[in-house]
């Protein structure tokens, strides 16, 4: 026996994933890895019209063809999904209306792929087609029909609020300037493509889905819902996952076509999403329009803010409103703004629908507050990081539209870029063509309140501890490889102070881990991690209260040294073996449990019509620098060299938490420099679905990025833990635009940033000042 | 139409019944090679690289028949006797590998690298894994896992 006389410690440290060997070694499974013994195949018919009234849909033919097991229409589903309660707007397959270019309208189960594909060719779809609406401007215009009943003149939402004197705040500033702005939507591309499979056992009625999500329990709501099954006879697991990024924080058709199909051959289907297909099928950051207003100071501080924004939602509300709202809740939390002024338009559309990605809502309002904030201080010949220090939070704080800020790291993360990028002999100071910008962000430790309110803890995780003196960890947290498993293990063992070798994890199978909300608004370390620290306390309770019986002391005597349970300094006490062994002998194997909720004060306030939506127990923070170079006779821009601080309130993981940053700065880089989603202005076509027309950097288009972690303890996080995985991806864009205005004097107002737009404006100006 | 293809894979002399329009990818994970990915509609993403006869190449834009003759590794080539190799190792220390769905493709493109190039510097990394995207890591550790490995590998472990 080894024995450990001091305790184990994990947390703060660099700590490989737990899942890690199976990742590197292609042993892990992800959903389409798996093939069960008899599968059929699956394939979907999609619409090739934008807008459209099914006339007839003819799947006679298909269904006469040999090996043909099933075929489902919008007539074998008559309710609608949706990850809202009240927006669920969505059919798996369309009933009636088609509302967008590859919304499915059928799908297939035959007994190999070939089948499927030729199944699909003799399917007939007959069409009305109607006036397909691609823009805002064309949804809303006067004649334009209504996309859905409840949903007059294409209006998902509108959102406005008004917070503190706005035009006094106007009135007190010594720069007032407005500006408009304009993003593409983007994509997620992950790099697994959707996929899943459905089981139906017909003699129980039973359905198992295994599938790409990072909400298993909203996936099995859905099920439950479309499938008119009840919930307990529906099993959900989510295998191995290739990434998230938002694109599936709610159930998506694949998942529900594909139990749809299970249901009606009786037997299993494994349904594989092609890229194409997946980027339909990718609740894409929206297309935005943005019109930001400042009130400054002579001294940089701001004194009202205004902000308009339109957003092409697309075809289906999806998460819509809560996008909307948030883009307006989150102009707070960062800074101390006096006076605020919200109007949001959520659009509905003729395109696929648009969700949350990575930042879900407050990318787009940071690049048009922060990239004003810049041009402003420039017009007042005030330094970038003057101004964002004149109007710093001081926490504790509860913002004008109650957002809770316990813990605020921001003037740390400001010192450390400015100094490590050498930004005070670099800025306005660097060779023709080179450039250095700044900008700050910041985003939530998961939605205070979620959007499936039950009344339930927000998180749960169980442990059971046997025989064998293993601790397995039983969560229904999706592992989407951002390392939740990683970060519960660690809670768990810590607390334990055990190695972490002693513990098992378990996550995401319906049938054995306890519900969890899903992997989405960066919920996991904070409210999970919480729950696993509270479950690991009552197992490390029972522990000692054996060991003390058993010893013959109170419990309040025992000393946990790692693996020794002693009562004294001088005792040699037990070993974690002979306790577990007394821990069993009463109660046989030990089930605990630990749940997380958000205090009501954390869960928003009423000041206007959805202002639950940005509430949060913490706010992560981020500051920026980003120094470019651009090729002035071509428009190339290079991104030189990053410096991210990040304030997580206390890094669980070094290693992820850096991990996070870099990858949250480059998906901001893909935004700023490169991708686009763009449909044929008339048609509809989708004309960027595939990984070679939707540009996404890579390693040759990247730069180095240096991660600096900001620790400010946040006093409810696990250890002191807020968000590491989000956050700083908004400061990329506008620190980027900030740059290519000190590199070249222009400004760019429309993402993303392309050579060809760079040229054209230097070209504009060549001719503007005669110098062509 | 099914063809005999004779070819090493993992080391290994492998006979198959190949069908003359079958991807190399889809006989590979067939057989339950499921490491290689399909990330993409073809030859977009580079998560189904391997090795032929040393060289990466993209086992989506392969037609298994040509394959005769040669010599083809797959991720699951790297965990010799069940251990991680040094690019993998590097990998999972370094943390080139998040969600992991690139990084078997990523792993072979290093190997095919480190093969003809022991020692690369950061430029020589990126050019050989600019066909692969990661849409996790922003590359950066993925860059110090294969210099970790390609010093491993320099000092004799393996």
């Amino acid at each position: 026996m080894t024995e450990t006389t001091t305790r184990v410690r994990s947390i703060g440290l660099h700590v490989p994933m737990v899942d890690g060997p199976e990742k590197v070694s292609g042993r892990a499974k992800y959903t389409a890895d798996l093939v069960p013994v008899g599968a059929l195949a699956g394939r979907i018919f999609r619409s090739s019209c934008s807008h459209a009234e099914i006339i007839s849909l003819d799947t006679s033919a298909a269904l006469k063809l040999p090996g043909v097991m099933a075929i489902v229409t919008g007539a074998d589903c008559d309710t609608t999904f949706g990850v809202l309660p009240i927006a669920a707007t969505e059919y798996p397959l369309a009933r009636v209306r088609i509302r967008y270019q590859g919304e499915p309208v059928a799908a297939v189960a035959a007994v190999d792929d070939a089948t499927a594909k030729k199944a699909l060719s003799l399917i007939k779809l007959k069409v009305r087609e109607l006036p397909a609406y691609l823009t805002p401007e064309a949804a809303t215009a006067k004649d334009a029909i209504d996309l859905h009943e409840k949903r007059p003149g294409n209006i998902e939402r509108e959102a406005d609020y008004e917070l503190g004197d706005v035009t006094a705040g106007f009135a007190k500033a010594d720069l007032v300037r407005e500006q408009t702005f304009t993003t593409s939507e983007v994509c997620q591309a992950h790099m697994e493509p959707h996929a899943a499979i459905a089981e139906f056992d017909p003699v129980r009625s039973r359905l198992t889905v295994h599938c790409t999500t990072q909400v298993p329990y909203y996936v099995h709501l859905m099920l439950a819902r479309c499938l008119k099954m009840d919930k307990s006879q529906i099993r959900v697991v989510k295998p191995q996952l290739g990434g998230g990024f938002g694109a599936r924080t709610e159930a998506l058709n694949v998942e529900l076509i594909c139990a749809l199909l299970a249901k009606k051959a009786g037997g299993t289907v494994r349904l594989l999403i092609s890229r194409e297909e997946t980027f339909l099928t990718s609740r894409c950051r929206p297309q935005s329009w943005l019109r930001m207003k400042i009130g400054l100071t002579k001294e940089g501080q701001i004194t009202a803010a205004e902000l308009e924004t339109i957003q092409r939602g697309g075809a289906y509300s999806g998460y819509g409103i809560v996008t909307i709202l948030y883009a307006g809740a989150l102009l707070y939390g960062l800074y101390d703004l006096p006076s605020v002024k919200f109007l949001g338009k959520r659009i509905l559309t003729n395109t696929p629908p648009s969700g949350a990605m990575r930042g879900h809502g407050t990318v787009k309002t940071r690049f048009a507050f922060e990239a004003l904030l810049d041009s402003m201080a420039r017009e007042l010949d005030l330094d970038p990081f003057t101004v964002r220090r004149a109007n710093l939070l001081k926490a504790p704080t509860f913002t004008k539209n109650d957002l809770m800020v316990n813990s605020y790291g921001l003037a740390e993360c400001l010192d450390w870029t400015e100094k490590a990028s050498g930004w005070k002999i670099k800025k306005g100071k660097l060779e023709k063509g080179r450039g250095i910008g700044m900008a700050c962000s910041h985003y939530i430790s998961g939605a205070a309140k979620p959007v499936n309110w039950t009344g339930e803890p927000h998180a749960t995780i169980n442990l059971k501890l046997d025989f064998d003196g293993s601790v397995v960890v039983l969560t229904g947290a999706a592992e989407i490889g951002q390392g939740s498993s990683t970060i519960l293990v660690q809670c768990v063992a810590e607390v334990l102070g055990l190695d972490l070798s002693r513990i098992r994890i378990v996550a995401g199978d319906s049938e054995v881990t306890p519900k969890d909300n899903g992997s989405y608004s960066s919920r996991v370390t904070f409210m999970v991690g919480n729950a696993a620290v509270e479950a690991a306390r009552n197992l490390k309770t029972v522990l000692v209260t054996a060991a003390a019986r058993e010893l013959g002391v109170k419990p309040e005597d025992i000393e946990v040294l790692g693996e020794i349970y002693r009562a004294a300094s001088q005792d040699k006490g037990l070993s974690y073996d002979q306790v577990v062994a007394a821990a069993l002998k009463d109660s046989g194997t030990i089930m605990v449990k630990g749940t997380f909720t958000t205090p009501l004060e954390a869960q928003g306030g009423k000041a206007y019509r959805g202002a639950a939506v940005g509430a949060t127990m913490g706010f992560s923070y981020a500051a920026q620098v980003v120094e470019v170079s651009v090729d002035e006779e071509t428009g190339q821009v290079t991104v030189e060299k990053v410096w991210a601080a990040h304030d997580c309130g206390k890094a669980l993981n070094r290693l992820t938490v850096e991990g996070q940053i870099q990858g949250s700065v480059w998906m901001g880089m893909g935004q700023a420099l490169s991708e686009e989603v763009v449909y044929h202005p008339k048609s509809g076509l989708p004309l960027t679905a595939s990984l070679l027309d939707y540009r996404v950097p890579t390693i040759k288009d990247s730069p180095p990025i240096e991660c600096h972690i900001v620790e400010s303890n946040d006093p409810n996080g696990p250890f002191g833990a807020k968000e590491a995985g989000e956050g700083s991806l908004a400061a990329f864009i506008p620190a980027f635009t900030n740059a290519i205005e000190d590199a070249i004097g222009i400004r760019f107002t429309d993402l993303p940033v392309t050579p060809d737009k760079i040229f054209a404006a230097m070209e504009k100006r060549k001719r503007a000042t005669g110098k062509l | 139409m099914k063809k005999i293809v004779k070819f090493t894979l993992n080391g290994q002399p492998h006979v198959g019944a190949v069908a003359d329009n079958i991807l190399l990818i889809d006989y590979l994970r067939g057989m339950g090679l499921t490491g290689t990915k399909t990330g993409c509609d073809g030859g977009e993403c580079g998560a189904c690289t391997v090795l032929i006869n040393d060289q990466p190449a993209l086992a989506c834009l392969t037609l298994a028949p040509t394959v005769q003759g040669a010599r083809v590794e797959t991720i699951e080539s790297q965990s010799r006797g069940g251990g991680l190799s040094d690019i993998q190792l590097g990998f999972h220390h370094k943390l080139g590998s998040q969600c992991g769905f690139c990084t078997p493709g990523f792993i072979m493109a290093a190997e095919g690298l480190l093969r003809r190039n022991p020692q690369p510097n950061d430029e020589e990394i990126r050019e050989a894994l600019g066909s692969n995207i990661c849409r996790c890591t922003g590359y950066v550790k993925i860059i110090e896992a294969v210099k970790w490995a390609a010093k491993e590998r320099g000092r004799g472990v393996r």
